[in-house]
Parts: structure tokens; sequence; C-alpha cells
């Protein structure tokens, strides 16, 4: 068992065009520093400041990651996560 | 070419959307058949926001959203929001944030009380790029 994480199209550059790909950890930022060792470049698009991204949101199974724990938030085996860029902009 | 064709009905709800919302920023989504480029389902989102010179999407009503494309095989096939007070161009603001390669931007300005001006774009690593738009009838 792992953790299911599920990534935009705009990222599928980092894990060879996969929509899907699985990794370990006990928070979602060990998460995030296993799938590195596999998908090199992922993290830095995920994380910045030792925070999340401004303009991705990421979501453990339905929800956003924001309103639990951040970076910190447990994830366990069979837990889906799932990064999808913010859709933002205007006319400033 | 590039072009967006677009049913009348898509287009008529999304400049109805953004004179609905007008002076905040409107924005949404046109679901389609993945790979097909063909623009089926209107979806308005909340912005939450609630601003005249800015627009993101709530996050939670993003996730369902994405989350009813997938399980119907459908992709964002037009992203659009409105400019209320400037022209139907992405900003710098849009073209930093533009995240969907595949996805026509429409943009869409409701400056003139009258006249709505109805534009789309690509927009890829920071280049845009303007197609032209057909309604069909």
């Amino acid at each position: 068992m792992a953790i299911e994480v599920r990534i935009p199209t705009i990222l599928r550059t980092y894990t060879d065009g996969a929509k899907q790909v699985e990794g370990t950890g006990s928070t979602l930022g060990e998460l995030f520093s296993d799938l590195e060792q596999r998908h090199g470049g992922l993290q830095d698009r995920l994380i910045e400041g030792g925070g999340l991204r401004r303009f991705v949101n990421v979501y453990l199974n339905d929800e956003d990651v924001r309103f639990l724990d951040g970076l910190d938030t447990p994830v366990k085996d069979g837990d889906t996560v799932t990064v999808l860029p913010a859709v933002a902009g205007g006319a400033r | 070419m590039i072009v967006l064709t677009i049913p009348r009905e898509l287009y008529d709800k999304i400049v109805a959307h953004a004179r609905q919302d007008h002076p905040d920023e409107a924005c949404g989504v046109l679901a389609g058949p993945a790979g097909t480029d063909r623009p089926e389902r209107f979806i308005a989102m909340t912005n939450a926001e609630r601003s005249p010179t800015f627009y993101r999407f709530d996050s939670g009503e993003q996730f369902r959203v994405w989350q009813d494309m997938d399980d119907n095989g459908e992709e964002p096939v037009v992203i659009y929001h409105s400019h209320t007070a400037t022209e139907a161009y992405p900003s710098r603001t849009d073209i930093s944030y533009a995240s969907e390669p595949e996805a026509h931007y429409v943009l869409v300005s409701t400056r003139d009380s009258e006249a709505t001006e109805f534009r789309s774009y690509r927009i890829l690593d920071g280049v845009v790029t303007e197609e032209p738009v057909t309604v069909a009838e």
C-alpha cells in the first residue's frame, strides 16, 4: 500500500507523463520529499519557502490541505492526494 | 490554424454571467469530451476573491468540478473570466497563472455597458496566442 498522488497535466513533465504516481511518508511534506527522489523537480513546483506554493491547490482525499495542516498534514497508506493548479488571474 | 468553435448557447451564457457579476470579475469553465476540443457543458464558478480586478476559483468547488470532469471523461476546454474595466486581453497576472496548456482562455470585457468583447487565447509558457472565435448557431 502507498499514497496515491494525482498529477495535473502541467506537472506531468516531471512524472514522464504519468497521471498518477505513488509515494510514502507520514506527512504531506515527507510524501513530497519521497516523490522528489523519483520525480526530480516536482517538489520545487509545489513548495516555496517551506510552505505550499500560493497558486497550487493540494487536496488530501477531498479536503484542501490549507484547511488542514498544510505540509504537516498527516497522510497514510490508502490516502489520495490530488494536486491542481489554482485557476486565477485578473485585470491587474 | 487554431480556432475556438463555441455553440451560441454557451457563448450567451458566458456573456450573461459576466454581465450579471459586473463590476466583479466572473469566471468559469466549459467542459467537453477529452481530446475533442468541443465545449459542451457550461459551469459557472464562484470567484472566491469577489473582486473587480482579480479572480480565483474557489478551491473546494474546483476540486469537485475537476473530479466530475474526470469521471465524465471530460476536460476543461474553455476557461473564461471577465475584465470589467479593461480590454479582453490577458493581463500579466493572467499569463503568469495560466496553468492549463490545452485550454482556450476566453476573456470577456464588460467595460462597455452595451457591446461585449469576447476573445480567446492560448497561453503556454508565458506566450499568448490569440485565436479566432467562431460561434456555431
